[in-house]
């Protein structure tokens, strides 16, 4: 057998949850220069963690993630004029406790990372980074805010994020903390006491496709674990299981949440991973807007579409896709079987003349053209709740 | 998982029953485990002469692909065809119900070359220490 799975090397960074992973006897994997939890063999492994996020609720170290605190300088407006010459999104229409989705880009239009701009203050603001880029995107944040009025901070190390995600999220929270949380909604925020820790935020955000909350707490070992500890003893009763970057693979993956590297990086611009909502052309400047006009006034040469298998075959990142003449016409960023829907898909990157629902097109998994077709995206949507219920609100 | 003594091992993680000129094939209880949940395998055709070291198929969990090596030469006489619609019981019989092919063996000096169970034992409990360390 030879495995694509990397192994260990000795440098690799850590969370401070690290030791415990390893007591639960995770199977750890390099991801991006961080020695992280993939899966929990002992409680059932990738599945399973996978449907308790769908079905019941889990909990995820994301402590690797970076933080970049932007805030304003002497004069007021400083950190929000920096915020909006970095990210796509308007930061201007953020309320105080709320966060949104957004990305930093080159000049040319590509992505440097994508982010989770929250909106702490009038003029303060958290970027939460993805691991694998965080030396980059702070180096980026510090070199194109010189010339506002602004401080920026790397907050990456204080803090342990645990993202506690599924239907039953909010019940397992509820537990720990004096924060009313049917009070927040999706992707707000509030600050408030968590495991008798006072002043800690709590976002209604994630990367699940699924309801559930993102915690910040202070960032050393006996604390983190605390934390961690507590979560797991208040999701007993619902069937709480730890889960790795694995099902948060699958996951984020039916949810058609893009995954740096591979839906979105330096070589694809906002309009073609379709991130055109986020992308508020109507802001005066951002960093990439010249280059995005140029592009859609261009129009598009490849755009990202959901594939699922026809025949027999899983399509992995980087295989390729041909079209029905035998022609090689895109690439699969991310492929996996779909443990919600049992059945294998994918997304790709494929011309747009081809991009439309029940395409047929090919993956060539291994010496073999397999045949798969466009579906709509995402594979996976939460069900609504059926009463009112605020907290199920999207934006 | 116990390894049975009678098998041979490779490096690789495939387990070899030889009886009587044919090999049974399969991946270790170590194996299945590193890779997780299984969900597909595919296998070589029946009929096709393998050298030692080719690929005789794969086997695929929720997150990798693993290519699965010929531990001996031969002609492969049997695949599995329970694992096209069961694949996940690689992960709970992998000495036993989820055996991958069977090999009529060309040389079966090449069993010579492979581990017995003790030494395939203390070759994973290595491996064991150095990825906690």
């Amino acid at each position: 057998m030879n495995s694509a799975i990397s192994p260990i090397i000795s440098e690799l960074r850590k969370t401070p949850l690290n030791a415990l992973h390893r007591g639960l006897g995770a199977r750890m994997v390099n991801f991006g220069g961080w020695d992280m939890p993939v899966e929990y063999p002992a409680t059932g492994g990738l599945m399973a963690e996978h449907k308790a996020v769908r079905n019941a609720v889990g909990v995820f170290d994301v402590s690797h993630m970076g933080d970049i605190r932007i805030r304003t300088g002497k004069a007021p407006g400083g950190a929000l004029a920096a915020v909006q010459h970095l990210s796509i999104n308007d930061a201007s229409k953020l309320a105080i406790g709320q966060a949104h989705y957004s990305a930093m880009l080159y000049p040319e239009g590509t992505f440097v990372d994508d982010v989770i701009v929250h909106r702490l203050g009038e003029d303060d603001f958290l970027f939460v980074i993805n691991a694998g880029t965080r030396e980059k995107d702070i180096s980026w944040v510090r070199d194109n805010v010189k010339d506002f009025d602004c401080v920026v901070e790397d907050l990456s190390d204080a803090y342990t994020q645990l993202a506690i995600q599924g239907p039953r999220a909010a019940e397992v929270l509820q537990k720990l903390t004096d924060v009313v949380l049917s009070a927040i909604r999706n992707y707000w925020f509030m600050h408030g006491t968590v495991c008798g820790l006072s002043g800690r935020m709590i976002a209604r955000t994630g990367y699940t496709g699924e309801d559930g909350f993102e915690i910040y707490v202070p960032g050393d070992v006996a604390t983190s674990e605390k934390v961690w500890n507590a979560v797991m003893e208040a999701g007993k009763e619902f069937g709480i299981l730890p889960c790795g970057l694995g099902a948060r693979n699958t996951l984020r993956l039916e949810a058609k949440m893009a995954l740096y590297g591979h839906e979105i990086s330096e070589k694809i611009n906002v309009w073609e991973a379709g991130l055109d909502r986020y992308c508020k052309m109507d802001k005066p400047e951002f960093v990439g807007r010249a280059a995005l006009a140029k592009a859609a006034a261009a129009g598009l040469k490849r755009t990202l579409v959901g594939l699922e298998m026809v025949d027999r075959g899983i399509a992995r990142d980087e295989y390729k896709v041909f079209d029905a003449a035998g022609e090689e016409v895109g690439v699969v960023t991310s492929g996996s079987p779909s443990p919600t829907l049992c059945k294998n898909i994918a997304l790709a990157y494929v011309p747009p003349a081809l991009a439309a629902t029940a395409t047929k097109l090919f993956v060539e998994v291994r010496t073999q053209k397999v045949k798969a077709q466009v579906v709509p995206t995402p594979f996976y949507k939460r069900p609504r709740k059926a009463a009112a219920s605020p907290q199920t609100v999207t934006n | 998982m116990a390894y049975p003594a009678n098998f041979r091992y490779t490096k690789e993680h495939e387990w070899v029953d030889a009886k009587d000129g044919v090999a049974t094939v399969g991946i270790t209880d170590y194996a299945q485990s590193e890779l997780g949940d299984v969900v597909f395998v595919e296998l070589t055709a029946v009929g096709k002469q393998l050298e030692a070291g080719k690929s005789l198929g794969s086997v695929e969990s929720v997150k990798a692909v693993s290519e699965i090596y010929a531990p001996v030469s031969g002609e492969v006489v049997e695949a599995n065809g329970e694992l096209k619609n069961q694949p996940e019981i690689i992960n709970t019989d992998p000495h036993g119900a989820a055996w991958l092919v069977r090999i009529k063996l060309s040389n079966a000096a090449e069993l010579d070359k492979l581990m017995d169970g003790a030494a395939y034992e203390a070759y994973i409990a290595a491996k064991g220490k150095e990825a906690s360390a």
